[in-house]
């Protein structure tokens, strides 16, 4: 009993730890700016929708919020979509360099974007790219694929092989095998590595702010940056962008919290 | 309907050669059955056979055509997976009809033949079901189904009894052996299981180390084993093996071992002449070893001290022990013999097995 106090009271303090600059955000989005200022700083707000309504209407957040929907939305079909062409693959034939394969995908997943930087800027200037969605969700992809093949190719491995034979038996190609058999197996796996891209896309910053200098067509993240002008800090419209940006996620993960959990530890105990 | 003809076929993995060199020729409507240990080779051929493995060496003909370079759609033929390989996102009448679909054609077809093979099968009440609603034998059924809805030139079956318990697996095997004999196809099945291929097989291929050891109709195959390795296996309990030493007295040949002596029969005599003074193998069936009558000949009994006694209901078996050897005996349930007594078991010269200890090939 003791020991299920602790661990109940440990965990509370731990998420009140980690949650702390989340809610405090929450909460000075619903103050009135006159609360936000107070010295000592007042915690309860007084529920304020204020701030709510500059960031929707000064501040231009639906369009940043529509910017993050496209690119994020357009990333992960075209994550999928490739990668799962190629994680059927690893997972399915019998190469000889398969595994050094996945694990060099597992090495560049980790790689620090800021490695990259450059040569993506530079690819894309050249190509004509730079402020473009198709710019950033080209450089999306090339960072989601390496985490999207690796889980994905970890569900995959997880089907019962022999029922891809008997329809390759049955008459399929394996192309056929793949979108008529494997896809609708798959599916579970398949909509877990898409919210983990989606949720990677939806929160990238760095490459955002390298390659959307316009800010019509800037994502959630940088645009909030931005908010701050030359002479303002709108602290109050920021904090209630950021809780609005939060929320879809919060969302989803509460949803498919079990599944996530799943394409998070894909490959740690097979594969 | 077709015959299938494997020249010379082999398959290695890495440097481990699976199948080696073996060909057979299937004849048109019938049943072959594949048998052998784990590992022998059995499902590898038939994988290369249905094209689900690539072959490293030799042919394969599907009727007059040479199907090496086929992919699996192309060669018609239908499989059925050990596990059922059912699909699990469709419904038993998809399972069933996909194969049609795949192949274009129309739906009143489609209809008509699940139907059909869902009557012979006994499935018409679960067209609607998905798989895992079912128990292994509908599973069974079903997978069976898909593949006999396709009217293929060549059904393969691979191990598709293994995962039944064993009241079920007796049911299916007769279920089998009627399709057969009522659909007159040509069938390739493969299986660990002797008791299967002796009962299913119009001829059976014994394998073992990747190499077909003997190919025959399965009484031939019972009585007259080619080598050691089909004598043991074939045939359950296995065949007994004993060490003896050919010796000849007073012009008559003989093996003898501590205990047991057997005097060779005259026709096998001029085969076995030459290993006078050599060892042999000798191999007797439990089947071939009765409880002695008193007083029966030394020539055609020996005396043995009772192990363990199972009896059968029908008949009891027993583990005996003579010097160094044991030995199973499948003698009549009237037997009284009990743990640690002795008793005379008798056998009939001319049933025993010979093989040459170094090659292990039957001296025939």
């Amino acid at each position: 009993m003791k020991r299920k106090t602790f661990f109940l009271f440990s965990s509370i303090a731990i998420g009140c730890f980690s949650l702390l600059p989340f809610l405090w955000f929450v909460l000075t989005s619903w103050k009135t700016p006159s609360e936000i200022e107070a010295i000592p700083p007042q915690i309860i707000p007084s529920f304020y929708w204020g701030f709510y309504r500059s960031a929707l209407e000064q501040y231009g957040l639906l369009r940043y919020m529509g910017n993050s929907v496209i690119v994020a939305g357009a990333t992960t079909l075209f994550t999928i979509a490739i990668g799962s062409l190629a994680a059927y693959a690893l997972a399915r034939f019998r190469l000889s360099w398969t595994r050094f394969y996945l694990m060099l995908l597992l090495a560049i997943s980790m790689f620090p974007q800021i490695a990259v930087a450059g040569p993506v800027w530079r690819i894309l200037n050249y190509l004509n790219w730079l402020n473009s969605y198709h710019g950033v969700i080209a450089a999306y992809i090339t960072l989601s694929l390496p985490m999207g093949i690796w889980i994905m190719t970890t569900f995959f491995k997880e089907l019962p092989y022999e029922v891809e034979e008997a329809a390759l038996v049955d008459g399929c190609t394996r192309l056929q095998v793949l979108w008529k058999v494997v896809l609708p197996l798959a599916a579970p796996g398949l909509f877990t590595a898409a919210i983990l891209i989606f949720i990677h896309a939806w929160n990238e910053f760095f490459f955002a702010l390298l390659i959307l200098t316009n800010p019509t067509l800037q994502t959630l993240p940088v645009g909030i940056a931005l908010f701050p002008g030359e002479y303002t800090m709108p602290w109050g419209e920021i904090a209630a962008a950021s809780t609005m940006a939060t929320l879809p996620l919060v969302f989803l993960t509460l949803l498919f919290q079990r599944r996530i959990v799943r394409g998070l530890s894909a490959g740690a105990v097979k594969g | 309907m077709a015959q299938v003809v494997l020249e010379k076929l082999s398959k290695a993995f890495g440097g481990v050669d699976a199948v080696k060199d073996a060909s057979l020729i299937v004849q048109d409507r019938e049943f072959m059955v594949l048998v052998g240990p784990s590992g022998c080779g059995k499902s590898t051929t038939l994988r290369m056979i249905a094209g689900l493995e690539e072959i490293t060496s030799g042919k394969i003909f599907i009727g007059e055509r040479l199907v090496n370079e086929l992919p699996p759609r192309d060669r018609d033929i239908a499989m059925v997976f050990q596990n059922y390989a059912l699909y699990p996102h469709k419904t038993v009448f998809q399972n069933m009809a996909f194969g049609l679909k795949m192949r274009k054609f129309p739906r009143g077809e489609i209809e008509k033949r699940v139907r059909e093979a869902a009557e012979i099968l006994g499935i018409q009440d679960l067209l609607e079901r998905k798989p895992r609603q079912l128990s292994g034998g509908q599973r069974q059924r079903v997978a069976v189904g898909r593949a006999i809805v396709r009217h293929p030139r060549v059904f393969l079956f691979d191990e598709p009894l293994s995962n039944l318990d064993a009241k079920l697996r007796v049911q299916m095997r007769v279920e089998l052996k009627r399709l057969h004999d009522r659909l007159q196809s040509t069938v390739i099945y493969v299986t660990h299981d002797q008791v299967e291929a002796m009962t299913l097989g119009d001829r059976i291929a014994g394998m073992k180390d990747g190499s077909i050891q003997q190919i025959g109709e399965p009484l031939e195959v019972y009585s007259r084993p080619r080598n050691k390795f089909v004598a043991g296996f074939i045939g359950s309990p296995a065949m007994n093996f004993i060490d003896a030493s050919m010796a000849e007295v007073h012009g008559e040949l003989y093996a003898e071992t501590n205990g047991i002596r057997v005097t060779i029969p005259a026709d096998r005599s001029r085969r076995l002449a030459s290993y006078r003074a050599q060892k042999v193998t000798l191999g007797i069936r439990p089947e071939d070893l009765h409880e002695a009558h008193p007083g029966s000949s030394g020539k055609v009994s020996f005396e043995t001290v009772v192990e363990v006694v199972e009896p059968l209901g029908s008949e009891i078996l027993l583990d005996v022990r003579v010097g160094q050897q044991s030995l199973v005996a499948r003698v009549n349930s009237s037997c009284r013999a009990r743990h640690h007594e002795k008793i005379r078991l008798a056998f009939v010269p001319e049933r025993i097995h010979f093989f040459d200890p170094q090659t292990e090939q039957a001296i025939i």
